[in-house]
């Protein structure tokens, strides 16, 4: 315990050292800029600007791409809440109620909710790896593809309280979300499968964010557009320094969701098959079960925006570490990180943490400032942000759907994919029309590919025999909490159903 | 093949003196880096170091981006590679399911003969790997034994059916007499996590992959696939030695679109001779038993590529495509 205070507090040096403050503004400033851009991404912004770090000392590097990754998923929000495109795919959930928070006016409290979420879930997540990183890279060890499903399971239970009160609709998006998810090339045997049409460039599936961003950009643009008449301007815009300090005040709000946010996020981040989106997700859902007003999310409730955005900073914090004790990325932006410390001499992996403590507690010391400067930084920024709702809508609706298209072609530099994000785009629009739930959809087109993953590599490693997932102890825990997740939305309407029929007799 | 390569000397001094009028070629746009495997494999580690390396060194004036392409055993990247025809800005760093998938896969509708050969950076090498805590598995010996006695519950982890991986372990089952069951996993350091994690009973990784757990005593090689020992594993015994007649490689290539401009392959070649001939380069061969004595380009590359695909046709129809896909 003493030697880890003495190497953190040396990290901590470091990392306050004027070159490196100045590199983690630097790294700050473009990750948010990276992030908020739909479709640049924190992968392309991580590996354009790794040169960067060449012209300074290793540690100093690694603090800069620290900085500009947690830059990236404070960002991420931000196009989240005031446009309704995802910049990434981490920041999906964010949609669910920051959208409608910006809609009603209320984009600053958004704003300032995803940051301050994003900020505790980072401290937490940082905390905690600080404390139990060798323990839990022990942990992540006893995952195997068994307890990989169930907690897919458990995800999954989530759902449920993610469909409002039509069970039949949720469970219809949820497939509609596995059938798009299954398209591609088989996992297990490489073989092409639903290849609609026999068209080639279904070959290569429908990516996450094509879908995404035809489901919260286009979906949305066309709602909007027909529940306003395109008539309404979207709403005045308030950002002085005052309504900033009484928006901090709505924290008791969502300090819970956060909460829960922060550890669930760090715990799904440290699995390596996992990662931040799903973490996201499986953080709103839980925060939404567990919600005294669970009807309020998706309708602009603060605490729908604070959950998945401390997930997903504190899933960020926890895919370091099996980068750094098992050399495996848990996301494609920890994938260039390890790429640079590959390059520095350093090689991720068991012994990474006792050869060189410098580097590992240097990262981790980098981390605290990082987070703190950016959360300071996004603040400051939010007038600046909130200034794009105060366009007019006809001017706002055409620069979304700009960015739409270019989000899409710059990920996947194809037309087809784009056709497809407007096709998806015009069919969500009409499932909303119908009430069919289209979050359930998305967080399947996540979370199905995974699921399917592990369960044919369970069955396949125990001979098709589905035992394997009880006769596991952390799988069958997982399990039986999943099954009490499902229930407890029916058993609580159950309950609520019979004391109003109660209150009537 | 002397001679070829003479002829191919003076092409390349021809071709180097005839266009100096013409504006060298340049990437205009950042280069897609395509691994056709998934993250924490060994070539998933090759190619970020190259990566790295080339902004190091300031070679490209455009950065190059590597996106990871893991699924159906490379056939995404494949597939990807092909629809790409023409374009100057993608190159693939391949392995040997290279060869296997499209061999395997005959609807994939991909010919990687008419792919662009680049440069071959290394061949790599297999090993065969157990957990540390199995004390009853000292030798192939003790190993042949126990996966006899465990039958299909043997579980051996690996990067995907037809992946290259599974061919050697399909070879492995037609020497030794046994079965085992093959699971697919999406990358070469997931299937050694799980090794470190007992989730899986043995697999023949890459030394990259294996190297810092080796080092950390979480696993033990039993045999290592090569014609002579590695310097990196001096005490582990070659299959021949064994008398086990397996021997097998994995080529570490990089590869374009079929169509490429003739002065963009140029480039990218210069580029990766840049690249191999670096002292970083060298020394991450020595120290993950990676032989990279001289780097093959160009016809050179095509005919072994050509060599290489005939190869594993054969191996395949030895093995049978069925033992490979488990179907």
């Amino acid at each position: 315990m003493e030697t880890i205070i003495v190497a953190l507090g040396s990290g901590l040096v470091e990392a306050v050292q004027p070159l490196n403050l100045f590199m983690i503004f630097a790294g700050c400033l473009a990750g948010l800029f990276v992030g908020c851009m739909p479709g640049l991404g924190s992968v392309n912004g991580v590996a354009i600007l790794l040169p960067v770090t060449f012209l300074v000392p290793p540690t100093t590097a690694i603090i800069f791409l620290a900085a500009l990754y947690y830059g990236a998923m404070y960002g991420g929000a931000i196009s989240s809440i005031t446009l309704g495109i995802p910049g990434a795919s981490t920041a999906v959930a964010t949609v669910f109620d920051g959208r409608p928070m910006a809609q009603a006016g209320k984009a600053d409290k958004a704003l300032m909710a995803a940051a301050i979420a994003s900020f505790i879930g980072g401290t937490v997540s940082i905390i905690l790896f600080t404390l139990f990183a060798p323990p839990l890279a022990a942990f992540a060890l006893k995952f195997g593809p068994q307890e990989e499903f169930a907690l897919m399971l458990l995800a999954f239970a989530t759902f449920i309280g993610l469909g409002g009160d039509d069970i039949p609709k949720t469970i219809f998006s949820i497939l509609l979300g596995l059938v798009l998810a299954a398209v591609g090339f088989d996992i297990i045997s490489g073989k092409p499968r639903l290849i609609f049409f026999d068209m080639v460039e279904f070959q290569r599936g429908i990516g996450f964010l094509v879908l995404a961003i035809g489901v919260y950009g286009i979906g949305e643009m066309l709602w909007t557009l027909e529940t306003t008449k395109g008539s309404v301007q979207m709403h005045k815009v308030n950002t002085g320094w005052k309504k900033i300090k009484e928006n901090f005040k709505d924290i008791k709000l969502y300090i819970n969701s956060t909460w829960l946010g922060s550890f669930l996020g760090f715990f799904v981040g440290t699995l390596p098959a996992a990662g931040a989106t799903p973490a996201a997700l499986m953080s709103y859902g839980l925060s939404k079960t567990f919600s005294k007003d669970p009807d309020s999310y998706g309708k602009g409730n603060i605490a729908g925006v604070a959950a998945p955005e401390a997930a997903n900073n504190a899933a960020s914090t926890g895919s370091m570490l099996p980068m750094i004790t098992l050399g495996i990325p848990g996301s494609p932006t920890t994938a260039i990180l390890l790429g640079g410390m590959i390059i520095w001499g350093l090689r991720p992996g068991p012994l990474l943490f006792t050869e060189s403590p410098d580097f590992v507690w240097g990262l981790i010391g980098s981390m605290y400032v990082a987070n703190f400067v950016t959360v300071i930084l996004n603040i400051a920024l939010i007038p600046l942000f909130i200034r794009v709702l105060a366009m007019p809508f006809t001017l706002l609706t055409p620069i979304i759907f700009v960015l739409c298209v270019l989000g899409v072609f710059a990920t996947t530099d194809r037309m087809f994919d784009t056709w497809i994000m407007l096709i998806i785009g015009v069919a969500a629009y009409f499932l909303r029309k119908l009430n069919y739930p289209v979050a359930p959809a998305v967080l399947a087109i996540v979370l199905g590919p995974l699921a399917e993953r592990s369960l044919r590599q369970s069955l396949i490693s125990s001979r098709g025999d589905a035992m394997t997932f009880i006769e596991r102890p952390i799988s069958l825990t997982c399990i039986l909490i999943a099954l009490a997740l499902m229930s407890y939305p029916l058993v609580s309407r159950f309950l609520k159903r019979r004391k109003a029929a109660q209150a009537e007799t | 093949m002397k001679a070829l390569k003479y002829l191919v000397a003076g092409a390349s001094a021809l071709a180097i003196t005839a266009p100096a009028a013409m504006a060298e070629w340049q990437p205009r746009k950042p280069v897609e880096f395509i691994i056709m495997a998934g993250t924490g494999g060994g070539a998933d580690q090759i190619a970020r170091l190259l990566q790295g390396l080339i902004q190091k060194k300031d070679l490209s004036p455009r950065p190059f981006i590597p996106i990871n392409k893991p699924g159906g055993s490379g056939a995404e990247a494949l597939r990807y590679l092909q629809d790409k025809a023409g374009d100057n800005h993608t190159v693939m760093m391949t392995l040997n399911s290279f060869y296997t998938t499209p061999i395997i896969q005959e609807d994939l509708g991909v010919d990687v003969t008419e792919f662009t050969p680049i440069a071959l950076m290394a061949m790599d090498t297999f090993l065969l790997w157990v957990n540390t805590d199995r004390d009853d598995i000292t030798d192939v010996d003790s190993y042949v034994a126990a996966v006899k006695e465990a039958g299909l519950d043997w579980k051996v982890g690996g990067t995907g059916s037809g992946q290259e991986d599974s061919v050697l372990t399909a070879m492995m089952e037609a020497e030794f007499g046994y079965d085992v069951t093959y699971i697919p996993f999406p990358g070469g350091g997931t299937v050694a996590k799980n090794l470190v994690g007992n989730q899986i009973d043995s697999t023949v990784n890459n030394p990259a992959e294996q190297m810092e757990f080796y080092r950390a005593g979480n696993t033990k090689p039993l045999v290592q696939f090569t014609g002579e020992r590695q310097a990196a594993f001096p005490d582990v015994p070659t299959a021949k030695e064994l008398g086990i007649e397996i021997e097998y490689y994995m080529q570490r290539s990089v590869n374009g679109p079929p169509g490429m401009d003739p002065e963009a392959v140029e480039w990218y070649t210069n580029l990766f001779q840049t690249l191999f001939d670096s002292e970083e380069w060298q020394g991450y061969c020595k120290s993950d038993g990676l032989t990279c004595e001289t780097m093959l380009k160009g016809e050179e590359l095509a005919t072994f590529h050509e060599n290489q695909k005939v190869a594993h046709e054969k191996l395949i129809a030895q093995v049978g495509a069925a033992a490979i896909t488990g179907e």
